[in-house]
Formats: C-alpha cells, structure tokens, sequence
C-alpha cells in the first residue's frame, strides 16, 4: 500500500465525512438522521461530520427507496464522490422498499442503484442504530487494511 | 443586466428533502422563480388501492414521517365515517393528545431548521435537544419515536395510564420553560430580527388569492384554523387561541409557530387532565359500504385534506391526499420574487415545505387527453350541490 492510500484510510477511520441524500424518503429516516448528529446522540463528537457536497463526502447515507426521478441523480452524486467511497442504505426502504415496495414510481431498495456498503433496518430506523451502522463500517474497513 | 438561470436543488445543503425551484437572477436579485416537483414521487394513492384498509393505515403513516399522524387520523376520520362506526370518547381524546404532540414535536424542529438557515447554529441544537422530550413522550404512549401507529380503525392501539400523564406533564412543563426562552429569542435577539424581518413578504391578500394554509397564512393576519372553524376529535372542548401575526413575513412565521407550541402545551394539559372513560377502541368489520368522504385535518403546516371512496369491498376504490405544503408552495414563489438569494434557503424553510407529504400528489392527471376546465361557477355549483346531498347548505354564501 502506498503511503498516500494509507494516509487517505487514517483519515477516513478517524473522522468519517458523511453526505445525506434522501430519494423519496418520507422524512422519519431523514429526521433520525438528524437527531443523531444533534445533542442527544451527537456523533459529531467521534469525528462524524455531515457535509454539503458529495465532493467532500466519505460515505453516502441514502434514506428512501429511490423513486424513478432520483435514481439518476443519486447515481451522478455517487459518481461526484471522491474514492475510497461508501454507500449506507438507512430504514427499510432503503434495504428493500419497504412499504412502498410495488409503488410504480419506486426502484425498490438502494442496491438497485449503487453498491452498497451497509443496510440499517427499521422503519424508521434509531438513531442508535444509524451509530451501530456507522461503526460497523469503519470496524470493517479497519479489517481491509 | 443580463439574466441568469440558476437551479436549487434536488440536492442542495439548505434542502433537507428533493425539490427543485429554478431561479431566475438579475445579480443578486430574484426576478422569478419556478418551482419542479416530483422527485419525491411513490405512486402512494394507487399503491392504497391495493392494499386494505388496515395495511394502508401503515401506508398513509409513512406519507410523510414529520406529521405522520395527521395523515392517518385524517384517513381514519374517513374510514370511520363510512364504517358509521361510532369511535370512544376516550379514542378521541388520545388522539388529539397524540397530535398535539406531534405539533409540538414539528414546530420545535421547524424552529432548529430555521435557525439552522439563518446561520444561527444554536438555536439548531437547543431545539433538537428539547425536541428529545416531545420523542421521548411519545415513545412512552405510543411504543415509537416517529411513526407512532397509535390509531387503529375504530380508536386507538394503548391506553394512557396514570404514570405516564405525570410523566408526559412534567416533560411539557419543562419544554413550557424552554419555549418562553425561545419566544425572548425570537423577538429580541438582534440576529433572529436581521435575518427574518421584512423577508419572504406575502400579504394577507395574496395569502388569500394563492390559498396559503396554517402558519403561513396565519402570519399574514388570516384566522385559517380548523381547530377552530370546523372543530374535530375533541377540539370542541378545549380552550385555545388561534394565533395570528400581521407582519406577513418570515419572522411572523416564527412567532406563530413559537407561540402555537404555548397554546399546544395549554391543549396536552386539558387533554390529560380530562381523560374521559370508557373503551378504547370498538371494532369495525373489514368490509366497508360503497360511499365517499371527505374530511380536512389541521396538520403543523396546515390544513390537511384526504378524499376517500370505498366500494363494498376491504379495498378502497380510490384515496386521494391534498397535503398542506402543496397549498403553500404557490405562496413560495410569490415570497422569493424581488427577494436576494441569500435569502432564498430560509424563505423556503419559513413555509416548513414537507415534500414526501406532497409528491404523491403532483403527478397526477385525472383524465388523460381529455381535459375539462371547470370555470369558477360551475366549480362552486358543483360544490353546493354535493353539499346539499350531505344536508349542508352552502347557497347563501
């Protein structure tokens, strides 16, 4: 491994920059998502920081179960993202649909669009759950170097 | 100078949910704007079609998860109206306790997100600390943080023991203290006043003319309530002011709202301490008799409408949502002409815009190919007419 990759993991396990993207999502997952970056929960304390463009962004939390109209975009922020890259799909419709599977404007579940890297179930998911998510990732990444 | 088109969003840092509005500039100036919807499109109203009336209980909830129970409680008003089922008192009133909360719950979040456009962080994190109180409250009476299933057709899921009103009630007197800090905030501090006075003007005749609905009319000085015009649940019963501003712009929206959660806490108060007693929930058979119902629901952004026709099976034959952001969005864009574009995030914010409750409706054509355009008259006509049938006569008007 080059001394760049090894830098460019360092930095990614010590402090994790997350992008949201919500594709059609009805809002619960999106406010846990939210709530876990705030007070109560407050990732921000182990380096988990939320970011505005994807150009900066670690890994892409995508809530909803992508509908026709996102999927393309999310493709394109997928794309604008900078390597390594890491795709969480937050609540159940992002795992597979959920209740809105069979919904005709719906491309159920995030796999269908991107690789994805972890599935948080829940309808909507806990922000606990969404922190257990986010370690689970950097354990595994931890384990890759 | 020469004109510039920008896009705002699907994607945007200010936009928590997809939603797109093209702005045309003239330097730092709007000169008009338009505004793209669908991104958010599921296809939940045919998707209702297929289900029954208990599964699309579980559908309707998840239209939006910020006033989840508006939604349902707004289907299942419906659903009970043509089940002629008789819903307990006691039903009734959890219910309106439950969405009261839930407007608490919005309105304090609204309050972060505001903030959180204005450049005014902490504001953004003292709400969403205390807004922890309100999840917490409904976690204990419903089992859920954010989509609560506390209604079942024919009344509600849980009973409220005597544990958890002491428990709910000293969390609201806590939340009380906070929001008479936030309300000081919002008045007096310097930033607040800066960033939201005179910006996002609409004026009470053009709140009127697009058909703005909740907060955002009633900062215009427009009385729109219907809690108050057309009570449901137990509204009847409880002692609250409709609370109105006469600034018409963005920091009248916040003081609305701020003042609302006051009034939210007086209602939660009553509710609890007049519970009354009984059953909790009665059952209604799984078939329902072919009819229509139309019932409208005060939702935290507004007037909520849902449009339900059954067929004499356990499917119903057709729902439709009229979601209240769908009602202000026209409001929007009128707001952003001859605004800045720094401005732009927090004028959107200001109408508390919940696109996942709208987008299921804004692709929807009726009859394809064959459009017909009702004028006014005929479109009142019809309206009167349908009203006579239900025994209510709107002629004089």
């Amino acid at each position: 491994m080059k001394i760049i990759d090894k830098l460019i993991t360092w930095s990614l396990l010590k402090s994790p920059w997350i992008l949201h993207f919500n594709s059609g999502a009805c809002n619960g997952c999106d406010i846990e998502i939210v709530d876990a970056l705030t007070p109560k929960y407050d990732v921000e304390r182990f380096g988990i920081v939320l970011k505005a463009t994807p150009r900066h962004a670690d890994i892409l939390v995508v809530s909803g179960p992508v509908t026709r109209q996102q999927a393309k975009r999310l493709k394109t922020i997928y794309e604008q993202m900078p390597e390594p890259k890491f795709v969480m799909a937050v609540g159940a419709c992002g795992c597979s649909g959920g209740v809105f599977n069979g919904c005709y404007g719906v491309i159920p579940g995030v796999h269908q669009t991107l690789p994805v890297s972890v599935y948080i179930p829940g309808c909507p998911v806990r922000p606990e759950a969404i922190i257990d998510g986010v370690v689970k990732l950097i354990q595994s990444v931890e384990g890759k170097k | 100078m020469s004109k510039i088109t920008i896009p705002f969003g699907p994607q945007h840092p200010a936009l928590k949910e997809p939603e797109n509005f093209m702005l045309v500039l003239e330097g730092e100036q709007i000169t008009s704007a338009g505004i793209n919807l669908g991104y958010n499109h599921r296809g939940m109203e045919k998707a209702a079609e297929e289900r029954t009336y208990l599964q699309d209980l579980y559908l309707i909830e998840r239209v939006c998860g910020i006033c989840s129970h508006s939604h349902t409680t707004c289907y299942i008003t419906n659903v009970e109206e043509l089940a002629k089922c008789e819903t307990p008192k006691r039903a009734l009133a959890i219910r309106t306790l439950i969405g009261e909360l839930e407007r608490v719950h919005s309105h304090l979040l609204w309050l972060g997100v505001a903030g959180y456009e204005m450049g005014f962080e902490t504001l953004f994190m003292y709400t969403w600390r205390d807004r922890e109180q309100v999840l917490d409250c409904l976690e204990l009476l419903s089992g859920n943080r954010v989509h609560y299933s506390i209604n079942t057709i024919g009344g509600v899921r849980r009973d409220i023991t005597a544990e958890q009103k002491t428990e709910v009630k000293k969390r609201i007197n806590y939340l009380m203290e906070r929001t008479n800090y936030y309300i000081k905030l919002a008045t007096e501090e310097p930033t607040v006043l800066a960033r939201t006075q005179k910006v996002g003007k609409l004026p009470l005749d053009v709140a009127i003319e697009r058909g703005a609905v909740g907060p955002t009319a009633r900062a215009s000085g427009l009385a729109r309530d219907v809690r108050k015009d057309e009570p449901y649940l137990i509204y009847n019963e409880l002692d609250f002011k409709v609370i109105t501003h006469n600034t018409c712009d963005v920091f009248g929206r916040l003081v609305v709202r701020a003042l609302e959660l006051v009034e939210s806490y007086k209602m939660i108060h009553q509710v609890i301490d007049n519970l009354p007693e009984g059953p909790i929930a009665v059952k209604v058979p799984m078939k329902i008799a072919p009819g229509e119902a139309v019932n409208h629901y005060e939702a935290p952004r507004g007037e909520d409408i849902h449009y339900l026709k059954s067929n004499g099976t356990d499917k119903p034959e057709r729902l439709k949502v009229r979601a209240p952001t769908l009602a202000n969005l026209q409001s929007v864009a009128y707001m952003m002409e001859g605004g800045w574009l720094a401005d732009v995030p927090l004028v959107i914010a200001a109408i508390d815009p919940c696109m996942s409750c709208t987008d299921r409706a804004a692709v929807w054509d009726a009859k394809k190919g064959k459009t017909e355009v009702y004028s006014w008259e005929e479109m009142r006509k019809m309206g009167i007419e349908h009203y006579k049938r239900r025994g209510v006569d709107f002629s004089k008007l």
